[in-house]
């Protein structure tokens, strides 16, 4: 096989269906012929995605429409579902403890993403002013988000910010004596922003490649410009950098609608103080599975999901006023 | 240029013009001193809760609470010693085995599904392959809590509570998008020459993936393998929901135990056993964070 010859095939069927090569689809003489190119893709693509249909089938999109059904149900797990409408969604307008929950998980996503986000660019930035070194920090800041949601944390967490604790004890230092923060409904909400800014990491981490992407060329125009450092990060460095803000901010934000192991381990699993920790997905766990009350959960679930889309739509609506992709500022 | 860009360089390729170091990068030396002070800074307040669980674990119960000091004035490992002695008559140990076997089997799962199935979408023509591909990342931004009460039905029906088969086969299954379109993207990067010469020379599509893709996607394999790890390690909602007899509890679900029934008196303990589960993350972490760090960088811009 010559050389010319693949590259020959390379341009004219750049997914692999060489026309060209001795394994070619050639009839038997009198018989049928062998199958073709494009039906051997055909069936190893589907033999290779086998696993993920399955599972998108049967563990994803099957699971979504029994979720959709059962949130028009009253379900309890061992009883067969009774359809009741609308009922459960009516129900949320009357159940404080929902409501508290929505309030609760707002704050927590609206608050807690933008201050952890401008922490992570922030950092980000730092790190990016100077190469040379810079390698060590970016590990150990990316460390947080590795374990941050997990129990160990949690457990941690709630015991520094204990009565007593590192927490209440350094600010007492400073004038500053607020007792124990878990057990302080008002205090819970600082506290669970606080793990999550803690975690700045990931974001940051993702800002440091965008950063890096931007030529210098854009920095030495806007220095010839006499542009100072507000106007260029403001000019530059955040045009350049919104297609990595776009994606940072979507995925932060799904990801805090969902917190739910460290919520669950610093209220030992009740929500409390005073419904504090009561996030969206802690009251849906102890809907479904406290209270076996699975349609009741499934509308939350679904709820989640639309509240979820409707703000990804948002933002994907949005972004075409702010984020600048490619070419145009170059 | 600089070590951050040759590390980067799979996955980023820079352009020749970038190579040169601009004249606005260079920096005085009082800027450098001021900049690392910075950074050192904020290293030390983000450390500090991890510096302060791990001497913690060394005080007695007694002195964690309303004790200025970070170092143990009375330095001891009985919060060790009463770990060991594992939770309700069940030894530690059962409880790092179930997470091992969970975590050890959710990475053979990733690799191989997630592997299959990035190679379907990267370099197999067939019809909805695109509509897949799109499902498929739609399926990125799926909160999950709206699958936990069908799967939990579905796996129920099975007669599969309390096994780790509900925890396991979501895995086989590449359900996780995150590692099926780490993959395609590494898969796309790859010179598509090689696989039409092998092609050309009669290899089918099975041959070309194992003989080709798979060892030339290693850096990605490794990378989904550490994260597969790792989230399932850290994993609570999956053993919490599927999982009821203490002997089948993976660490997540026994620092609950400990946590929920913690007195004051074993307060170290609880802050003990919450250490030893994190050291198999922080060996991972010391050993591959290169691959972590870059794992996650690719995601975000190519995304």
């Amino acid at each position: 096989m010559t050389t010319t010859q693949r590259q020959v095939s390379t341009k004219t069927s750049p997914l692999g269906s060489a026309p060209a090569g001795p394994r070619s689809s050639t009839a038997r003489a009198g018989g049928r012929p062998k199958l073709s190119e494009k039906k051997r893709d055909g069936i190893a693509g589907y033999l290779f995605l086998t696993p993920w249909l399955i599972g998108f089938f049967v563990l994803t999109l099957g699971p979504m429409l029994i979720s959709l059904y059962l949130a028009f149900t009253k379900y309890n797990l061992f009883t067969d579902p009774e359809w009741i409408g609308l009922d459960n969604f009516t129900r949320m307008f009357s159940d404080p403890q929902f409501q508290q929950s929505v309030q609760i998980t707002l704050t927590y996503v609206l608050v807690g993403t933008p201050i952890k986000l401008a922490a992570a660019l922030g950092v980000a930035m730092l790190l990016n002013y100077r190469s040379r070194g810079s390698g060590f920090f970016r590990s150990a800041f990316y460390a947080p988000s590795l374990i941050g949601a997990s129990v160990s944390v949690a457990i941690v967490w709630r015991a520094m910010f204990n009565n007593d604790g590192p927490v209440d004890t350094g600010l007492s230092f400073v004038g500053i004596d607020v007792g124990g923060w878990v057990g302080n409904p008002a205090l819970v909400m600082p506290m669970m922003i606080l793990l999550a800014v803690w975690q700045f990491g990931a974001p940051m981490v993702i800002f440091l490649a965008g950063l890096k992407q931007i030529p210098g060329e854009l920095y030495e125009a806007a220095d010839v410009d006499g542009a100072g450092p507000w106007r260029k990060f403001r000019s530059v460095t955040l045009p350049m950098l919104s297609p990595v803000i776009f994606f940072n901010l979507l995925l932060e934000m799904i990801g805090a609608f969902q917190i739910f192991a460290s919520a669950f381990i610093i209220s030992s699993g009740t929500g409390g103080p005073a419904g504090s920790t009561n996030f969206y997905t802690v009251y849906l766990y102890q809907r479904a599975f406290g209270d076996l009350q699975m349609g009741y959960a499934s509308a939350m679930a679904w709820l989640l999901l639309v509240v979820v889309g409707i703000a990804a739509f948002v933002l994907f609506r949005t972004s075409k006023f702010w984020v600048h992709y490619g070419g145009d500022l170059k | 240029m600089t070590t951050l860009d040759t590390e980067l360089a799979p996955v980023l390729p820079v352009d020749g013009q970038r190579q040169r170091v601009p004249k606005w990068k260079k920096r005085s030396t009082w800027v450098t001193v001021v900049w690392a002070v910075a950074l050192t800074v904020i290293v030390a307040v983000v450390l500090y809760p991890l510096l302060w669980m791990v001497l913690a674990s060394f005080k007695p119960s007694a002195d964690i609470n309303g004790n200025v000091s970070l170092l143990p004035e009375n330095p001891t490992i009985q919060n060790y010693v009463k770990v060991l002695q594992g939770i309700g008559g069940i030894p530690v140990y059962t409880f790092f085995i179930n997470s091992l076997i969970l975590a050890v089997g959710s990475v053979i799962g990733v690799v191989l599904s997630s592997s299959m199935a990035a190679y379907a979408f990267a370099r197999v023509r067939f019809a909805g392959s695109k509509i897949f591909f799109g499902l498929m990342i739609a399926t990125l931004l799926l909160p999950f809590h709206v699958l936990i009460i069908p799967q939990y039905i579905i796996f129920q029906r099975l007669g599969l509570i309390d096994t780790f088969i509900p925890l396991l086969v979501v895995k086989f299954l590449a359900t996780e998008a995150f590692f099926v379109f780490l993959m395609v993207q590494f898969i796309r990067n790859l010179p598509m020459e090689l696989d039409e010469a092998a092609r050309i020379d009669g290899a089918g599509h099975p041959r070309v993936f194992f003989s080709i893709t798979l060892p030339l996607i290693k850096p990605a394999l490794v990378t989904s393998s550490i994260f597969a790890f790792i989230w399932s390690w850290n994993d609570f909602l999956g053993p919490l929901l599927y999982l009821n007899s203490t002997d089948k509890y993976p660490l997540p679900l026994a620092l609950r135990l400990y946590n929920d029934q913690s007195s004051v008196s074993d307060y170290g303990a609880t802050i003990a056993i919450s250490v030893l589960a994190l050291i198999p993350i922080a060996l991972f972490f010391f050993i591959f964070q290169r691959f972590l760090v870059e794992g996650v960088a690719t995601q975000g811009l190519k995304g």
